[in-house]
C-alpha cells in the first residue's frame, strides 16, 4: 500500500522542499498530519473488518435456535471483543483519522500542533489491539464480560487474560488522551489569521467539544479499569461486596466515562455531515451558531445522565427520576440539530452522490435511533426494554448509521482530496445501498425481539424470536460482504481513476478546497488569510 | 430467499410479533400504556419531519431545475423548534413519573420471597414459610445441540417455578451469591438487578393464574442465556394447597436419606442430578472445560478417596467457581451425584456413596 | 534564562496539580462514603451508631432479616427470627447464628443490605457483627448479635424494612491467625 500512496504522492510534493521518506520506515517515523491520518484510517478499517467478522461469528450462531457454530463461552468472548474493538478500535481512531488529516487543512495550519505525540498516539494502538486480540488465544480465552465488563464478572469471576485487556484498554486511553490534546493544542493555537471559533467548519467545532469530552472521561476509564487490576491482584476491594466494596460502584464509574463516550463516537459524525450536506444542498448550514450550542449543551448533558443505563440496580426514585428527565432533556439540542439538517436541505438544489446519500441517511436513520433512545429513557418502560435485544437495536441505530454512515460520508467526500482522484460513482452508490438494505434489515428485526422479550448477549433463544434473528442475520451477513466493496472502491480510487480537481464539489466550502487535489505533503506553510 | 421464507415458516412456535405484550399485572400494563404512548408521540414526530425532509429531497433538486435559495437562520423558527420539543417532553414526563411512582410503593405485601441469583439458577425462599428451592433449566442438552426436535418452551422451562398466588401483592427480595444477575419476567414488568452483597426490592400483582416465562437479563458468564425465570400464579387456595404439600415434600425428601439405596438406583438419579446442577461447567461428558472447569473424567479427586470427593462437593472450593453443595443439595442428591461421578465416563472406582455418608461427612464437621 | 524559568514554573505548577490529583483520588474514598450513607444508594448503611432516640410508641415497624451465603461459602449461617415488630426509637437486638461445618478454621465477612433503600439512612445500628469479621475455627459455632434502632423520622409510606446480611468467605484475603483464647 505505502508504493501506491508513495506513487502519486511522489508527484504533488516535488515543489516543496521536502517530502516523505522512502520505505517502511516512512510510515513508522512519520510527524506528517496527513501520513498519521492515513494510518490511523486505514487501522480502524482493519479493526473495522475485525471486529465485523466477530459480528458475523454472532450472527451466524443465532441464525437459528440452538447451538450450531460456537459455544456459549466462546460466544461471550465474541460479543465483548465485537464490542471493544468496534468502539476503541474502529469508530475512535476513524474519527481521530479524520481528525488529523481534516482539521489542519479546514483552518489553514501546516500540521497538528504536536506532531511527535501524534505518531506516538498512533502507534500505540496497533499494539494495544495486538494485546487485546492476542488474549483470544490464551489459555482460558479473552474477555468474556461484555464489552461494559461489569463486576465482579470481570474481577473475581473473569479469566486470567483481564489482565492483558486492562493493559489494553490502558494503552488506547493514553492513545486518545494524546489525540484530543492534540486536537485541542491545534484548533486553538494553529487558526489561520481571520479563523475564528465561529468560522471554523462545524466539523472541527464537534471535534473541540469532542476532545475536551475525552480528556474528561478517558482517565475516568483508566481508573476504573486501574480499580479492577488492583482488586484482581493486590487485594483490595473497590467492587468486591466481600471486602466492603460496591459492584454497583463499578456501573457508576463505568458508565461517567461510557456515556460521553457515546457521544465521542457521534458528535464528529455531526460535524461532518453538517459540511456534506450543504455542500450538496448548494446552499449554506442552517442555524451554525446554534448548531454549535446544540453540540455544547449535548456534550455537557452527557455528564449527567449516566445513570440511565442503570435504571435496573436499584436507584431510589428521587434518583430515578432525575436521571430520567436529565436523559430526556438530551432529545432537545439533538432535536435542534437534526431540524437544521432538514431546513439546510428545505429549497436547495440538491444532487444526490454518495456522500449525500449516506449523510441523508445518518440523518434519517440517526434520528430513529434517537426515538429508541427516548423510549429507553423513560424509566419505567426502560424497566421492560433494558438489556433486551431493543438496546442493541437502539445503539446499532446510533452507532452504525451515525458514526459508521457518518465516517463513510466523509470518506467519499474527501477521497478526491486525499488521493486526487474520484471514487468510482456506480460502486460507491452499490456499497451505499447494500450497506442501507443491510443496515436495516439486521437492525431493524431487533428492535421487535428486543420488545418480544429476548434478552441481549444470549447464544440460544426460544422458538419465538427465531423468525426475526434470521432476517437479522440474513442483514448483518448482507451488510458485512458489502464493505469488502468498499475496500475494493478506496483501492481502486487511489490506484487511478478520473483526476479530481481541487475542488470536485461545487457546493463545497472551506480551505481544504483551496489546496490541489491530492493535498500536497505540505500544506499551507504560510498561512491563507480567512476573510 | 424462497427456502428462508420456508426455513422460518416450517418451525412449529415460530412467530412475527413486533410489540411488547401488555402483560398480567396493572403495573405492566401501565407500562405498555406508557410505552405506546411514547412510541406514537415519536411516530408523530418522525412522519412529520421525514415527511418534510423526502418532500425536500423529491422536489428541491438540481434535477427538477430548482434554484438554490439562501437562507441560513431565523432566530424565530430555532426558538420555536427548542420550545415545543421542551413541552412534548414535559407531556410524556407526566405519565412517566405517575406509572414510575405506582412502581415504587411500599405498602405491605401478603407474601415476602427471597429472590437468589447463582451461577447459573435461581433460588427462592418463601420467607417466613420454611420452604426454599433452586429452580434449574430443563431444556434436555440434545434440544440445545439440535439433536431432537425443540419443545414450545425452549430455553424457558425450569423443574420447579416460582410458585405465587394471584390477587396478593407478592415482594421480592433480589439479590446475588456470586455476579449480577437480573431477574425479569416480562408479563409483570418487573426487572430488577441481583448483585451480591446487596439487596434489591421488587414487587407484582398477578391478576391472572398462569405460567409467565423470563430470563436472566444481566450478562453473568457462560450460561446466561440459560437460567430461565418461570413463576406460576396460582388462585388462592391452590397456593395454600401447594405450600402445605412442598412442606410435606421436604419432609419426605428427608426420609429418603434413611433408604437403603443400591448402585443403580444411585447412578440413575445420580445422572439426572448432574445434568441438573453439574454438567454446565464440568459438561455432560466430564470432560469439563478447562482451565476454568477442571475435568472429572480421571481426575484425581474423583477417583481418588471417597472422604476428598464428598468434602469438595459439599464444602466447594474457595477461590474458585466451584460452590459449596452441601447446602443446596439434599443428602440424597449429592450421594447420588458423587456415587455418579466416582463410576461414569470410564471413572470405574466401583464404591458407593450413600446418603448416610454424606450426612456422617456432615456431622463430622459439627 | 527566562524561558527557562518559565519552563521551570511551568512544571511545578503541573507538579503541583498532579499531587492535587493524586491527593483528590484518596479525598473521593469519604466522599463517596459520606454520600452513600447521606442518600443511602444502593441500601448502604452507616457505621456505628452513638444516639439514643425516644420511642414513638403509636407507630410499628416490620423489620425482616435475611441471611444469605455467597457462593463457595459453607457456613451455616441464619438469624434466629425471621422478623420482628419494632416501635421507631426503640433499641432491638437480634440474634445471628453462625457455625463453621468445615475442617479448617475460616474467616468471614458479613456485609448488610436494607431494603427499600430509601429506608437505609433511617436504620441505625449500635452493634453488629458486620463491623468486624469474623473467625470461626473448625466445627464452632457463634451467637452474633445486632442491635439497632428505626429512625424516629422514617417515611411514613414505609412499615415493613428488610436487613439482609451476605456472608463472604475471606479467609484467602484474611488468613485466621492461630486462636489462643476467645
Amino acid at each position: 500500500m505505502s508504493a501506491v500512496i508513495d506513487s502519486h504522492q511522489g508527484q504533488a510534493h516535488s515543489d516543496h522542499h521536502h517530502g516523505p521518506a522512502k520505505g517502511l520506515m516512512r510510515w513508522v517515523l512519520t510527524t506528517n498530519h496527513k501520513d498519521i491520518g492515513t494510518l490511523y484510517l486505514w487501522f480502524s478499517f482493519a479493526m473495522f473488518l475485525l471486529g465485523g467478522s466477530m459480528a458475523m461469528v454472532i450472527r451466524a450462531e443465532l441464525f437459528q435456535p440452538g447451538l450450531q457454530i460456537v459455544q456459549p463461552e466462546f460466544f461471550n468472548q465474541m460479543t465483548t471483543m465485537h464490542g471493544l474493538i468496534m468502539v476503541f478500535g474502529a469508530v475512535m481512531p476513524a474519527f481521530v483519522g479524520l481528525a488529523n488529516w481534516m482539521i489542519p487543512l479546514m483552518i489553514g495550519a501546516p500540521d497538528m500542533a504536536l506532531p511527535r505525540m501524534n505518531n506516538f498516539s498512533f502507534w500505540l494502538l496497533p499494539a494495544a489491539f495486538t494485546l487485546l486480540v492476542s488474549t483470544l488465544f490464551s489459555e482460558g480465552g479473552g474477555p468474556n464480560f461484555g464489552w461494559t465488563f461489569y463486576a465482579p464478572l470481570s474481577t473475581t469471576y473473569a479469566p486470567e487474560s483481564v489482565t492483558f485487556f486492562i493493559f489494553a484498554v490502558h494503552l488506547m486511553g493514553i492513545s486518545s488522551i494524546m489525540g484530543a490534546i492534540n486536537v485541542i493544542a491545534t484548533i486553538l493555537n494553529l487558526r489561520a489569521p481571520g479563523m475564528t471559533l465561529m468560522k471554523m467548519p462545524l466539523f472541527v467545532w464537534t471535534w473541540l467539544i469532542t476532545a475536551f469530552l475525552l480528556i474528561a472521561v478517558m482517565p475516568v476509564l483508566a481508573g476504573c479499569v486501574t480499580m479492577m487490576l488492583m482488586d484482581v491482584h493486590f487485594g483490595t476491594s473497590f467492587f468486591s461486596a466481600a471486602g466492603g466494596g460496591d459492584p454497583v460502584l463499578f456501573q457508576h464509574v463505568f458508565w461517567f466515562f461510557g456515556h460521553p463516550e457515546v457521544y465521542i463516537m457521534i458528535l464528529p459524525a455531526f460535524g461532518a455531515v453538517s459540511s456534506i450536506i450543504p455542500a450538496f444542498a448548494r446552499k449554506p448550514l442552517f442555524g451554525y451558531t446554534s448548531m454549535v450550542y446544540a453540540t455544547a449543551s449535548i456534550a455537557f448533558l452527557s455528564f449527567i445522565v449516566w445513570a440511565h443505563h442503570m435504571f435496573t440496580v436499584g436507584i431510589p426514585l428521587t434518583g430515578e427520576l432525575f436521571f430520567m428527565y436529565a436523559t430526556m432533556l438530551i432529545a432537545v439540542p439533538t432535536g435542534v440539530k437534526v431540524f437544521n439538517w432538514a431546513s439546510t436541505m428545505w429549497q436547495g438544489s440538491m444532487t444526490f452522490e454518495t456522500p449525500m446519500l449516506f449523510s441523508v441517511a445518518f440523518v434519517i436513520l440517526f434520528t430513529i435511533g434517537g426515538f429508541s433512545g427516548l423510549m429507553l429513557a423513560i424509566a419505567p418502560a426502560d424497566f421492560q426494554y433494558h438489556d433486551t435485544y431493543f438496546v442493541v437495536a437502539h445503539f446499532h441505530y446510533v452507532l452504525v448509521p451515525g458514526a459508521i454512515f457518518g465516517i463513510f460520508a466523509s470518506a467519499y467526500y474527501w477521497l478526491p482530496k486525499w488521493t486526487g482522484h474520484m471514487y468510482d460513482e456506480t460502486l460507491a452508490k452499490l456499497h451505499f445501498w447494500m450497506s442501507f438494505i443491510g443496515m436495516n434489515l439486521a437492525f431493524f428485526p431487533m428492535h421487535f425481539v428486543g420488545l418480544a422479550g429476548m434478552p441481549r448477549r444470549i447464544p440460544d433463544y426460544n422458538m419465538m424470536f427465531a423468525n426475526f434473528n434470521m432476517v437479522s442475520s440474513i442483514g448483518a451477513f448482507m451488510f458485512g460482504a458489502t464493505q469488502l466493496l468498499f475496500l475494493f472502491i478506496v483501492i481502486k480510487c487511489i490506484r487511478g481513476g478520473q483526476p479530481a480537481a481541487a475542488k470536485p464539489w461545487d457546493g463545497a466550502e472551506g480551505l481544504e478546497w483551496t489546496v490541489p487535489s491530492p493535498a500536497p505533503y505540505h500544506t499551507f506553510q504560510t498561512p491563507p488569510d480567512v476573510k | 430467499m424462497g427456502f428462508l421464507l420456508w426455513l422460518a415458516f416450517s418451525s412449529a412456535h415460530a412467530s412475527w410479533t413486533v410489540n411488547m405484550a401488555p402483560g398480567a399485572t396493572e403495573v405492566s400494563r401501565s407500562v405498555f400504556d406508557l410505552h405506546m404512548t411514547i412510541f406514537w408521540i415519536c411516530v408523530v414526530i418522525g412522519v412529520v419531519v421525514f415527511g418534510a425532509m423526502f418532500w425536500s429531497m423529491i422536489v428541491h433538486r438540481r434535477s427538477t431545475g430548482q434554484q438554490p435559495a439562501h437562507f441560513h437562520e431565523s432566530t424565530t423558527v430555532e426558538i420555536l423548534w427548542t420550545v415545543v420539543p421542551l413541552l412534548i417532553l414535559v407531556l410524556m414526563a407526566i405519565p412517566a413519573t405517575k406509572t414510575l411512582i405506582d412502581i415504587y410503593d411500599n405498602s405491605e405485601s401478603g407474601l415476602d420471597v427471597q429472590v437468589t441469583g447463582y451461577q447459573w439458577k435461581w433460588h427462592y425462599k418463601y420467607l417466613g414459610q420454611d420452604v426454599e428451592f433452586f429452580s434449574n433449566l430443563t431444556t434436555p442438552s440434545e434440544q440445545i445441540n439440535n439433536r431432537a426436535e425443540k419443545g414450545e418452551h425452549y430455553l424457558l422451562e425450569v423443574d420447579q417455578p416460582l410458585v405465587v398466588p394471584v390477587g396478593t401483592k407478592v415482594r421480592f427480595l433480589i439479590t446475588s451469591a456470586d455476579v449480577i444477575h437480573s431477574w425479569w419476567v416480562p408479563a409483570l414488568a418487573v426487572k430488577k438487578d441481583a448483585i451480591p452483597g446487596f439487596v434489591n426490592e421488587s414487587w407484582t400483582r398477578i391478576d391472572e393464574p398462569g405460567f409467565y416465562r423470563g430470563q436472566c437479563t444481566e450478562l453473568c458468564g457462560k450460561d446466561h442465556g440459560f437460567m430461565p425465570v418461570v413463576v406460576e400464579a396460582k388462585s388462592k387456595e391452590d397456593f395454600s394447597a401447594w405450600l402445605a404439600e412442598r412442606k410435606q415434600t421436604a419432609a419426605a425428601e428427608k426420609e429418603l436419606t434413611s433408604k437403603e439405596w443400591t448402585l443403580d438406583e444411585l447412578l440413575a438419579r445420580g445422572e439426572k442430578a448432574y445434568t441438573t446442577n453439574c454438567a454446565a461447567c464440568h459438561q455432560p461428558t466430564g470432560e469439563g472445560l478447562p482451565p476454568m472447569f477442571p475435568a472429572l473424567k480421571g481426575s484425581a479427586i474423583a477417583t481418588g478417596p471417597a472422604e476428598g470427593h464428598i468434602g469438595i462437593v459439599v464444602n466447594g472450593k474457595p477461590g474458585t467457581a466451584m460452590a459449596a453443595f452441601g447446602k443446596q443439595l439434599s443428602e440424597v442428591d449429592l450421594a447420588a451425584i458423587i456415587t455418579y461421578e466416582r463410576n461414569a465416563w470410564g471413572n470405574k472406582v466401583g464404591d458407593l456413596v450413600t446418603p448416610q455418608d454424606i450426612l456422617a461427612f456432615k456431622q463430622a464437621q459439627e | 534564562m527566562n524561558e527557562s524559568l518559565s519552563t521551570r514554573r511551568l512544571v511545578t505548577r503541573l507538579l503541583l496539580v498532579v499531587v492535587a490529583m493524586f491527593a483528590f483520588g484518596f479525598a473521593l474514598v469519604p466522599i463517596y462514603e459520606v454520600m452513600c450513607q447521606a442518600f443511602g444508594i444502593n441500601g448502604k448503611t452507616a457505621g456505628a451508631y452513638g444516639g439514643t432516640q425516644a420511642v414513638d410508641e403509636q407507630r410499628q415497624v416490620r423489620v425482616q432479616f435475611l441471611a444469605t451465603n455467597a457462593a463457595g461459602m459453607s457456613w451455616e449461617f441464619r438469624p434466629q427470627a425471621d422478623e420482628v415488630t419494632v416501635h421507631p426509637g426503640a433499641s432491638t437486638q437480634m440474634l445471628f447464628v453462625a457455625h463453621n461445618p468445615t475442617g479448617q478454621p475460616m474467616t468471614a465477612q458479613a456485609i448488610p443490605s436494607v431494603a427499600p433503600s430509601k429506608a437505609a439512612a433511617y436504620f441505625h445500628k449500635t452493634e453488629c457483627f458486620c463491623f468486624t469479621q469474623q473467625v470461626l475455627q473448625p466445627g464452632e459455632r457463634i451467637e452474633m448479635p445486632v442491635r439497632f434502632i428505626v429512625d424516629r423520622d422514617l417515611p411514613a409510606d414505609v412499615q415493613h424494612l428488610t436487613l439482609a446480611y451476605t456472608l463472604f468467605d475471606i479467609t484467602a484475603r484474611k488468613p485466621p491467625v492461630a486462636q489462643v483464647s476467645r
